[in-house]
């Protein structure tokens, strides 16, 4: 008997307004990863390398790749399958490679070198990994991860990558959430900045070599599928406007993640789903996607102006104590409020990890603390993020040395000093674990289309560790997808697509269409306009608390806000030329989409795991109360023009016990 | 209809160019240059003071600075050895000048509505309008005080007379008081520049490099104008 | 607080352009510069107008993409800080604001405020990196390297490509870019073998994409949002003429 029937029958309001929402879905057949070898999972990734095929140097040059996206894992598959000798066509919306959001990456990168000799190893990197992401992630591809880790300090090191180091000139690391060793390597708090560049410059070098062709300023809006395979993108020239499509032998999305389906999120204001979302609605299953992580420390909002929020890195919960007053209602300021009425409360709720917990946990204590009434800051929306013992331990300098970067941005931000005041911190919406499903090739449900970096579901299960994501950008990139993607090669090169093939022709007209459309619509009101009111709905609806009620409020009212957009939206302008209401409007009408797989997501998933937190699901304590028999499975949604189908594909656990995830 | 692009097969090796005609080999090139004229005028100053000394004491020097080398090289003959490395300097240097200037107003085609300098170095700043002026000056000079053609007496042989002559008239002296500030200004950058230019400083030496061109700067331009005020004032003469 | 902004419009690249004045009477000081921007951009567009491009992305002062001039300062009035971490406290109310794209013969106006920045793409090709091919790595504790260095290195690389150094020097030049950019590399054991080949490729590929000669006036680094040092240009001279030196 399947559990969900109940949803199936829900579809009373979406419906009868015939709109064609889908607060329904249907049940398809089970999945399974097909491309993991079986056997001892410490084997798997040596037998895997070993069984894929090869292409003969002098073949290689004949098999292009399109790679779209330039961020630490678009760039550095690019690099690295352009050393090989493929010719690579690579995109990204923003003006220079350099600048993918991967960029914004504060805190660290893991990985299971044990040089602080603290109990590393990549078995323990596996566990931490699986056991953080709340059991809902594939082993095999998990401990993958762990093993590569090492390499891409490595290679990293070898570009002239400026991580932090000790006085004896060795690597230096610090401790991240989810973790009980201190494997986390980073280059003050801009990571993610000394990461990318080192990518961007090997990707530069085959650009120069002639390997590489970037395309900057270029957006992607639908993936060409020919005879069932994965064959190239239609992209528009965002400074011509120029549509144009790309062929190749195969397609590769390293186009990030979907927070900005949120609109106040700490991504980046191009971030977009609209790639995924396309190749999507072409074949393409999606995973997972309720599965969102909402970052405990992040600036609060500060008025209705506000258009993004800015993460303050995990690595401060190092050294900064997280507290509220006892008491709801006390307006002393921070500095006199005596310790006894101060509550640590993650110090006091999980003692072992203290303010180190997983950020999900650390979110929802701090919303839970808030919803008590004691929270700080304007509308008590906030927790104070205290360095006072830190700088009494350390010292200013050496707290300036480690975070300096960090207290200037708060500075800026807020113009509060936190060398004297405490920060205030809020949760806001930061990565989405969800994405494409690929099987351990990083393959998806479409042949010849690869899917790497945040865009993929694949590694981080319900909840992602603090720097696992720049871990698994790079591993896909210069490792995994270099391996997979030649085996997929090694068939072809695939037979010729005639510019007059049906399927292309119509590929390209239905995205002129939709351009033409979005300048048409004529209305009155901005693209930003209903980002704003959908990003409100998914905030209170599907955020860090979801409930069965309120995600079907969301599921009617989604349906309601598209049909509104593509009757009074209004982009002024024309579609020659760069205008950048029209490629926020592209993105908005996608999130308009996605948001409503995600709630339906959220709301058949009926457990609590990892990012994914319902109400109606937790134990007497408050925490989340995961239900393994019903769903330790990954959801992976196929699109269809009804109600979307669900394929399950059951989760195997034989190298960890599942159990309730335990930081007290 | 959409345009189709086939991914192409790999272009091959782009051509990386040399850098010996770069602008950092054009400021070198200055930098040299204005290293030689530097070494001349701080002679030219030190030189200059010998005035003070008196009159034979200065005829003397200028008599002497003719037969440096006898009877090795011929009378005047390291003299033109000099004037032809000061030549070839001026040439080189004037004309990076003029490329390297070319080259940045190309750069900056269109101007900011307005844009307050940030740093604000004002010797930084008129680097080139105050090159034109040395070198108008340095014609002018050379017809004054080398040539003759220009000064008041214009003795052969007699430089003491022609200083002399010269700083009588307070228009001369201002003349020669507005080149002086110049060359003082474009030392004061050009000094700290030289340093840029030639070479990697340890970090943290910047501000004393800076003091030490601002002091050479005033240093030299002080030395300089002792000479046309003593003589307007009447110390000389 | 109300604000008057003076904002450079230009259609496309051959459009002539020039300032429009706009009033933005409901700013609030907690705002960023952007965000006024936002602001004015959502009303232009609700009454039909276009609203005005610009260049922007991550909106925490790290991806480079945000790029305007600020009453005649690239970025603005606040020290060390990009456009985007620009707040409105630091404008008084009532003040009249003008804002410019980035001006250099290198970055052509696109549209509005946004330019292109491509050139600073082709220096990094050119030889900003080092050659490491994937897989080629020895292990990373194999060559130990001075703190001091390390951090000196990463000083530099803290570079975020945004230009402003460029729209700020009164050459056009990009001279404390490349030099950021090659004293990164070059301080580094593993840059160090290439050194001689990176930085004559990468003043060549400056000057061929039309950036003017360095003269040390330092505008650039007080404009810089990271605070890049001059001393890199210093730097990266003496490694020219060392490369000239030895003759590659
Ligand atoms: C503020 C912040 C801090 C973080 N800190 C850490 C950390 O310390 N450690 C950690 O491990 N992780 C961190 N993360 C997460 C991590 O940075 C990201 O998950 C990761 O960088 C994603 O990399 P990516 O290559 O998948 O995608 P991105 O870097 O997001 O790149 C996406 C690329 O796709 C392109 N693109 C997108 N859509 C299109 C389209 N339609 N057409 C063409 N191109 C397109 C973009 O131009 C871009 O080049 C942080 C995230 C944020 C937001
Ligand atoms: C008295 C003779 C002169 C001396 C001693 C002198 C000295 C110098 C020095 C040392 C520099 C620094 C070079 C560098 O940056 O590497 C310099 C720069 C320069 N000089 Fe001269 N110079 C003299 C005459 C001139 C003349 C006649 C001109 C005009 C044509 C001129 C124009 C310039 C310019 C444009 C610069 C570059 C400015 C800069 O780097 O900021 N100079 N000079
Ligand atoms: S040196 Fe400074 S101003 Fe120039 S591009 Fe880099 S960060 Fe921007
Ligand atoms: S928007 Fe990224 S630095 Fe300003």
């Amino acid at each position: 008997m399947d559990p969900h029937t109940e949803y199936t029958e829900n579809t009373e309001s979406a419906e009868s307004a015939g709109r064609t929402g889908y607060a329904r879905y249907t049940v398809g057949a089970e999945i399974a990863d097909h491309a993991a070898p079986a056997g001892d999972l410490a084997g798997r990734w040596e037998q895997r390398r070993l069984a894929a095929r090869l292409v003969n140097p002098a073949n290689r040059r004949r098999l292009p790749v399109i790679v779209v996206g330039t961020g630490l894992a678009g760039a550095s598959a690019a690099a690295t399958l352009a050393e090989l000798g493929h010719p690579v066509t690579s995109f990204c919306y923003q003006d220079s490679p350099r600048r993918a959001h991967s960029i914004a990456a504060q805190g660290g990168i893991n990985a299971a070198k044990n040089y602080r000799g603290d109990g590393d190893s990549v078995a323990r990197l596996f566990k931490d990994t699986i056991k953080g992401g709340d059991f809902r992630a594939r082993e095999s591809n998990v401990h993958r991860l762990a093993e590569v880790s090492t390499q891409i300090i490595d290679q990293c090191v070898a570009q002239g990558v400026p991580f932090a180091r000790d006085y004896g000139g060795l690597l230096d690391t610090r401790s991240f959430g989810g973790a009980q060793v201190s494997r986390t390597f980073y280059a003050r708090g801009q990571t993610g900045q000394q990461l990318l560049l080192g990518a961007y410059q090997a990707m530069s070098r085959q650009v120069a070599a002639g390997n590489v062709t970037v395309h900057a300023r270029t957006e992607m809006l639908d993936l060409v599928v020919v005879d069932g395979r994965a064959r190239g993108v239609v992209v528009r020239d965002l400074v011509t406007g120029e549509v144009t499509t790309h062929l190749a032998e195969a397609v590769v999305l390293a186009t990030g993640g979907y927070g900005n389906a949120y609109f106040l999120s700490t991504n980046a204001m191009g971030c977009n789903a609209s790639a995924v979302w396309r190749a999507h609605r072409r074949g393409a299953l999606f995973a997972n996607p309720c599965f969102t992580q909402i970052h405990p420390t992040c600036i609060p909002v500060s008025g209705e102006h506000q258009s993004k929020l800015t993460l303050m890195s995990e690595s401060l919960r190092n050294d900064g104590r997280v507290w509220v007053p006892t008491t709801g209602g006390d307006t002393r300021a921070p500095g006199n409020i005596p310790a006894a009425e101060r509550d640590y409360f993650l110090e006091r709720m999980y003692p072992a990890f203290g303010n180190l917990v997983p950020r999900d946990i650390a979110s929802r204590a701090a919303k839970r603390v808030c919803d008590e009434g004691r929270g700080v800051g304007p509308g008590g929306l906030g927790v104070y993020l205290d360095f006072a013992d830190a700088i009494e331990r350390l010292g200013a300098p050496a707290v300036e040395e480690k975070y300096g970067n960090l207290f200037a941005m708060y500075e800026r931000i807020t113009g509060e000093d936190p060398y004297t005041v405490p920060m205030r911190i809020y949760p806001a919406v930061h990565y989405t674990m969800g994405g494409l499903w690929v099987d351990y090739d990083l393959q998806s449900t479409i042949p010849g289309l690869f899917v790497i970096g945040e865009a993929n579901f694949s590694d981080h299960g319900a909840n992602r560790l603090g720097a696992s994501a720049l871990m698994q950008g790079l591993a896909d990139g210069y490792f995994v997808l270099p391996t997979t993607l030649t085996h997929y090669l090694a068939a072809g090169p695939f037979a010729p697509v005639d510019a007059d093939d049906p399927e292309l022709v119509a590929t390209q007209a239905g995205v002129q269409d939709r351009v033409k459309r979005l300048l048409t619509i004529d209305g009155d009101l901005s693209a930003d306009h209903f980002h704003r009111e959908l990003g409100l709905l998914m905030w209170e609806k599907c955020g860090m608390e979801r409930d069965a009620a309120g995600l079907r409020e969301a599921l009617a009212r989604i349906p309601e806000l598209r049909a509104q957009f593509w009757s009074r939206l209004r982009v002024p302008g024309t579609g020659a030329g760069l205008n950048q209401s029209l490629e926020k409007a592209g993105r908005v009408a996608d999130f308009l989409e996605l948001a409503e797989l995600m709630c339906l997501d959220a709301l058949h998933r009926e457990e609590s795991c990892g990012g994914h937190f319902r109400a109606e699901h937790q134990s007497p304590g408050g925490e989340a109360a995961r239900d393994d028999e019903a769903f330790a499975y990954v959801a992976a949604w196929e699109y269809t023009d009804g109600p979307p189908i669900l394929h399950r594909e059951r989760l195997t656990f034989d190298n960890v016990t599942l159990a309730t995830r335990n930081y007290a | 209809m959409a345009t189709l692009t086939r991914a192409p097969a790999s272009a091959g090796r782009r051509r990386q160019g040399a850098s010996h005609r770069s602008t950092v080999v054009m400021k070198i090139a200055m930098a040299i240059s204005g290293a030689v004229l530097l070494a001349y005028l701080t002679a030219h100053m030190l030189g200059n003071l010998k005035i003070f000394f008196g009159e034979s004491s200065f005829d003397h020097y200028a008599h002497w600075l003719r037969t440096i080398g006898e009877p090795l090289v011929p009378h005047e003959g390291t003299l033109w050895i000099i004037r032809a490395a000061l030549t070839a300097s001026v040439v080189v240097h004037m004309a990076m000048a003029i490329l390297l200037t070319r080259r940045a107003r190309r750069a900056r085609p269109v101007k900011y509505a307005h844009r307050p300098p940030v740093q604000g170095s004002y010797a930084a700043r008129t680097m080139r309008w105050g090159g034109v002026i040395i070198a108008l000056f340095v014609v002018y000079h050379l017809l004054d005080l080398t040539v003759g053609v220009a000064n008041p007496v214009g003795a052969s042989g007699k430089p003491y007379t022609n200083v002399t002559a010269d700083f009588e008239h307070w228009y001369i002296t201002a003349i020669y008081t507005v080149a002086v500030v110049a060359v003082g200004f474009h030392l004061r950058h050009g000094v700290w520049s030289m340093t840029r230019t030639l070479g990697r400083q340890r970090p943290g030496t910047e501000r004393l490099i800076a003091r030490i061109s601002t002091g050479y700067a005033v240093l030299m331009t002080v030395g300089f104008l002792s000479v046309p005020f003593a003589v307007t004032v009447g110390i000389v003469g | 607080m109300k604000l008057t902004l003076r904002i450079w419009r230009q259609k496309g690249p051959a459009d002539r352009g020039g300032m429009v004045a706009y009033d933005v009477p409901d700013a609030s000081a907690d705002m960023s510069f952007l965000e006024l921007l936002d602001v004015l951009n959502e009303r232009l567009t609700e009454s039909g107008e276009e609203p005005v491009a610009f260049d922007h992305d991550c909106r925490e002062g790290i991806c480079g993409a945000c790029s305007l001039v600020i009453d005649g300062v690239p970025h603005g009035p606040q020290k060390a800080t990009t456009t985007c971490q620009l707040h409105l406290r630091h404008f008084r109310d009532g003040q009249t604001i003008d804002v410019e794209p980035w001006r250099a013969a290198a970055f052509p106006v696109v549209k509005d405020l946004v330019v292109d920045r491509s050139g600073l793409d082709r220096i990094i090709e050119a030889g900003g990196y080092v050659t490491a091919p994937t897989g080629s790595a020895p292990e990373a504790h194999a060559t130990p390297i001075a703190k001091a260095d390390a951090d000196a290195a990463f000083e530099a690389a803290t570079c975020i490509g945004c230009g402003a150094c460029v729209a700020a020097c009164p050459n056009g030049s990009a001279m404390l870019f490349t030099a950021a950019k090659a004293t990164h590399l070059g301080l580094l054991p593993q840059g160090r073998v290439e050194q001689d080949t990176r930085v004559e490729a990468m003043i060549h590929a400056h000057d061929e994409a039309d950036f003017g000669g360095c003269t040390n006036t330092g505008e650039c680094t007080a404009v810089c949002p990271k605070g890049i040092p001059l001393g890199v240009i210093g730097r990266f001279n003496g490694d020219v003429l060392g490369a000239l030196w030895r003759g590659r």
